[in-house]
């Protein structure tokens, strides 16, 4: 299966990891991942007032780009996931967010959230399937003890993002059995980790970061894992006292089906 | 609620799309919020005083500075009254007059550190400034 | 021609204020047939109701229009009146000019003139209005009640004391419902069993009771008086009346790890079981699903050991069919499935649980044995935090618009008795308002509060974390406006409740509605609070809308006095206005048989003269059952060659009301 693919701005910079191990596990999972050919920033939040228009033009224009390659759109980045899924709802839900988009836009066929957006974590599940996975698993991570952290923008608002449980989801779990590792479910995995106020307010996000941090190191686990590179920064550089390594899922799942190292 | 106030209010209620008369003053937002002591005014708060029109003591806040734009209010709230749009939209009407910027491109280098991935400073750039 | 009367109602001013009611009757007055109009302030009190019954006889007419609030307010009493003047009652028709008019119009003028049409409409139905006979159907005296909780069980006691047959069908393998896993019920910390068991026994005794437990209607067609009902017995692989409640096979089953339902699965039960001590009938049953022999053909213990020689594995489902003349639904509630609501953590930590589990935990014959311990690990807790409202009163897509009315004197209720129990436990209650309209409710949560020493917080909490062994909890104090973190051993969740799932497929089996979340409607909210809409059939507790006890108690036996009202007659007077088939114009398709929904048209070979030689012919025509008709007048639309007719809403009517709005 082929889908186009948004890696996102952060991803071919500072988390270059959670794209190259995603790229190398989706191939030897035979999955393809056609780039889109061009795509900008799509902003990193999500503009959630009802009169922004142009902040929202970017995502649309990436949905746009899928729905032209007749492709489901794949996402990995978090922030990207929530912010191309929001607007895509908001095409599809708010006549005059769509009407003045595609005035603007001008495209041949006016867009209207006709693309499907997935997350990475949503193709292992759905398109390759767990049990699949656990079976092409051929360096399964035994005995390691692995938190899921999930922040917030895969899961909330539950109602738009219909990633998962958005109080008690289960997809990184079911991720982190399938490569062969235990998962260890820990307090405060939906909570905020601090976000972007590292930069107005490193205090705040060092409290958050910390909690979360000192709930996976309380609860015995070994490694925590996310999908998203401002919580990856924020786990692993803002949170103060006992440390627990932070890393990409994409390079724990690269390593169970034993391609990391063809990337190193 | 004087004119201005009324104005001001109805100006927030449109570009935010929450309707603050469907709160039914559980509290739950702020309950639930992971940056409540930051906050000098808090997401129930937000919504009772855009209700009340007062809006001026609104954009002097802290508060829309510290909104982690977590969504944990607006995925709770019982009601659907969605706080975080409230507070994003009052947040708009301070930076989208000329020069209040919050952030600024200068302050950035001093920011920095070498592992900071460009997502949060999107983020805050989007957060704090047109 | 009809000698017409049109008579406008002022309604005091819930027209009057809208609707010019002297140019009304003024307008009325020049339609042709009309030969009095006339306006008066209440239409419907005595000297109004004098006042048409006058004009009758004084101006000899022969329709009567009035001009008043909806007929489902007043057609009745209008009838009446009509008739005690010597009209056939079916010569009156009211043109609603309230509900439809006056209270839904800002504009004086605009309104008065859909008055004018509205009176226009209905002046020429009644010039073609044909006075109508009801015709009479006879009543079965035998009661129907669905479920077998409190509600149900009230019903059919006052039903039965006062002369009638009444059948409990209770899906469960016991009557008692809900209140059998209450611990003690407020106000007055009675033990609800002490005062519901001897209830449930007197109904299992009452000669004219009979409970048919462990059993569901699956069908019921009829109509009110004459109701058939076709009620499943489900195989519960115990001859009931052989076993005699020993429970000598419940002790020596070996499938032992079942959820045990009684006590919300909080223990476990046998394969075999009986749901409690007090139960009735107090008759075990299998459960199949998880009984050895029944899955692998091996074990039989139970057959072994029972002395009665009561176990029979080969049992199967049985039907029974009955006929009744009233129904009463006592279908009840259940808590919501509090899974969505996972912020509180529910399905994430046993220590999590809802109110009616907290009632199990507390109550002599629950897992604990009465001892109020934590799920997770048997240790007493220290710290319990409530919370209220979760569910109710919500607008989002996870709970229920409504408040449950129950949960803010339950969880004062459970608060005072573990302060009382447990002096060294401390209990916070989050709460958004505290609800306490009723006799002796608000000193009861004032003495939780003063007496008892119940921390209330206003405010929601926003999330549990389970950490460690501990609920960490973070709620908002919205008094001293501060977000406050506790760390709770256990958290209470007063969750929202809503109508049994079997609410639906019970309404569309009778024909009764319910409403957009599911309770029954009534006939009128206030002045029919336990009929439904669907003659014959009665409302009994919660099924209707949140109740407590003593509310679902009077609501039971207001119900009963309905339907004691119904049975306490011979005969029925049915509704006139049913279909009417014209023979020589029915040309034997079936179409209109295949519409019906209540299977009233049959067909019947008849002889016809025919012009010719051969005199007469057979041929076949339709036939309504004016018994079963119900006069929806699916068939009359479905007629293709226009031979069928409701009377009193005949198709020629029908248009004359559409050309009066055309005109």
């Amino acid at each position: 299966m082929t889908f186009s693919y948004y890696p996102g701005c952060t991803l071919k910079t500072k988390a270059k990891d959670l794209d190259r191990y995603a790229r190398s596990a989706a191939a030897a999972l035979g999955v393809e991942m056609a780039e889109l050919p061009e795509w900008q920033c799509c902003g990193a939040v999500y503009p959630q007032a009802k009169d922004e228009i142009a902040t929202k033009l970017s995502a649309v224009r990436a949905l746009m780009a899928a729905r032209d390659e007749g492709r489901e759109l794949l996402t990995l980045c978090s922030a990207c996931h929530h912010v191309i899924k929001r607007v895509n709802h908001d095409m599809v839900s708010d006549e005059n967010i769509r009407t003045k988009v595609n005035n603007y836009l001008k495209p041949e066929v006016p867009y209207t959230g006709e693309t499907k957006v997935i997350h990475y974590l949503e193709m292992l599940r759905d398109t390759v399937g767990f049990d699949e996975l656990a079976k092409r698993v051929t360096r399964p991570l035994k005995g390691r003890r692995i938190a899921a952290y999930y922040g917030c923008m895969l899961l909330r608002p539950g109602n738009v993002m219909g990633f998962d449980d958005p109080e008690n989801p289960r997809i990184m779990e079911d991720f982190i059995r399938a490569i062969g590792a235990e998962p260890v479910v820990i307090a405060y995995r939906n909570e905020c980790c601090g976000g972007y106020m590292t930069l107005e307010n490193r205090a705040l996000a060092q409290k958050k970061a910390t909690t979360v941090v000192d709930a996976a190191a309380s609860a015995g686990a070994d490694t925590i894992v996310t999908a998203c590179p401002l919580c990856q920064y924020n786990l692993d550089v803002n949170a103060v006292g006992e440390r627990v390594p932070v890393l990409y899922f994409t390079e724990l799942l690269a390593e169970a089906l034993g391609v990391k190292e063809a990337e190193a | 609620m004087s004119f201005e106030e009324k104005e001001m209010a109805e100006n927030i209620k449109r570009i935010s799309g929450v309707n603050p008369r469907k709160c039914m003053k559980c509290g739950k937002c702020s309950g639930t919020c992971p940056a409540y002591e930051e906050m000098d005014y808090h997401p129930h708060e937000f919504v009772a005083m855009v209700e009340k029109g007062r809006i001026d003591e609104l954009l002097a806040s802290k508060s829309i500075w510290t909104c982690l734009s977590c969504f944990a209010c607006v995925e709770r709230c019982p009601r659907s009254v969605e706080p975080a749009k409230l507070i994003e939209a009052v947040r708009l009407e301070v930076i989208r007059a000329q020069g209040a910027n919050h952030l600024k491109a200068v302050q950035i280098p001093e920011l920095l550190d070498e592992k900071l991935p460009q997502q949060a400073i999107v983020s805050a750039f989007r957060k704090y400034s047109k | 021609m009809q000698r017409i009367g049109v008579f406008v109602c002022w309604c005091g001013t819930n027209i009057a204020a809208t609707v010019d009611v002297k140019a009304v009757a003024e307008a009325a007055r020049k339609e042709p047939g009309v030969v009095f109009a006339t306006d008066y302030q209440y239409m419907c009190s005595e000297a109004g109701q004098k006042l048409i019954r006058d004009a009758i006889a004084e101006h000899k007419l022969t329709g009567v229009v009035i001009c008043s609030c909806s007929p489902r307010m007043h057609e009745a009493t209008f009838r009446k009146t009509v008739e005690a003047a010597g009209l056939n009652p079916y010569m009156l028709e009211v043109a609603n000019i309230r509900e439809q008019c006056s209270w839904i119009h800002k504009d004086r003028t605009e309104a008065t003139e859909k008055a004018v049409v509205l009176a226009r409409t209905a002046i020429a139905k009644v010039s073609l209005n044909v006075p109508l006979t009801a015709g009479e159907s006879p009543v079965t005296k035998r009661a129907l009640v669905i479920g077998g909780g409190i509600a149900g069980i009230q019903s059919a006691l006052d039903i039965a004391d006062a002369g009638y047959e009444v059948d409990i069908v209770e899906k469960q393998p016991t009557i008692g419902g809900k209140m059998t896993q209450i611990d003690k019920t407020f106000p007055t910390l009675d033990c609800a069993a002490c005062i519901l068991t001897p209830k449930m026994v007197d109904a299992a005794q009452h000669e004219k009771i009979t409970i048919y437990s462990y059993s569901e209607v699956t069908e019921v067609t009829g109509f009110v008086g004459a109701f058939k009902a076709r009620i499943k017995r489900k195989a519960r692989f115990v001859d009931e009346t052989k076993c005699t409640g020993c429970g000598e096979c419940t002790s020596k089953c070996p499938s032992k790890k079942n959820k045990n339902e009684f006590n919300l699965g909080l223990d476990n039960r046998t394969a075999i079981y009986i749901p409690f001590a007090q139960a009735v009938p107090k008759v075990a049953v299998i459960d199949a699903e998880s009984c050895i022999k029944k899955k692998t053909g091996k074990c039989g213990l139970c057959q072994k050991i029972c002395g009665a020689g009561a176990i029979d594995y080969e049992q199967k489902d049985e039907y029974i069919e009955r006929e009744y003349g009233a129904i009463v639904v006592a279908t009840g509630y259940n808590p919501i499935d509090l899974a969505k609501y996972d912020e509180y953590a529910y399905s994430q930590s046993p220590d999590v649980v809802t109110s009616l589990e907290l009632e199990r935990l507390m109550n002599a014959a629950g897992p604990t044995k009465g001892t109020l311990l934590r799920p997770s690990d048997g240790t007493h807790p220290h710290t319990i935090v409530f919370i209220q409202c979760v569910g109710s009163r919500c607008d989002d897509a996870r709970g229920k618009p409504y408040c449950s009315k129950i949960c803010c004197m339950y969880t004062a209720k459970h608060a005072m008795l573990i302060r009382e129990k447990y002096p060294d436990t401390e209990v916070h209650v989050f709460y958004i308002d505290v609800r306490t309209p009723g006799k002796n409710f608000d000193e009861f949560y004032r003495r939780a509060v003063e007496q008892y020493g119940v921390d209330y917080i206003k405010g929601m909490v926003g999330k549990v974390v389970p950490h460690d062994g501990k609920l960490l909890v973070q709620g908002s104090d919205l008094i001293a406006n501060e977000q406050v973190r506790i760390e709770a051993d256990m958290v209470v969740l007063a969750a929202a409740i809503e109508p049994d799932k079997s609410a639906r497929s019970i309404a569309t089996m009778l024909t009764a509605s319910i409403d957009t979340n599911d309770f029954f409607t009534e006939a009128h909210p206030k002045l029919r609070p336990v009929e439904s809409p669907t003659a014959g059939v009665f409302l009994s507790g919660v099924c209707q809308g949140p109740k407590d006890i003593p509310e679902t108690v009077a609501q039971a036996s207001a119900c009963a006095a309905k339907v004691i009202g119904l049975l306490a007659k011979d005969k029925l007077k049915g509704n006139p206005c049913v279909a009417h088939v014209n023979e020589e114009m029915c040309n034997g398709c079936s179409t209109c048989e295949k519409v019906c929904p209540y299977g009233a048209i049959t067909y019947q070979d008849k002889e016809f003269r025919v012009p010719g030689p051969k005199r007469t012919e057979i041929r076949r025509v339709a036939s309504v059952n004016e018994a079963v008709c119900q006069g929806c007048g699916a068939c009359t639309v479905a007629c293709m060659s226009g031979a069928m007719d409701i009377k009193g809403f005949a198709n020629k009517q029908i248009f004359a009301e559409v050309d009066a709005i055309c005109r």
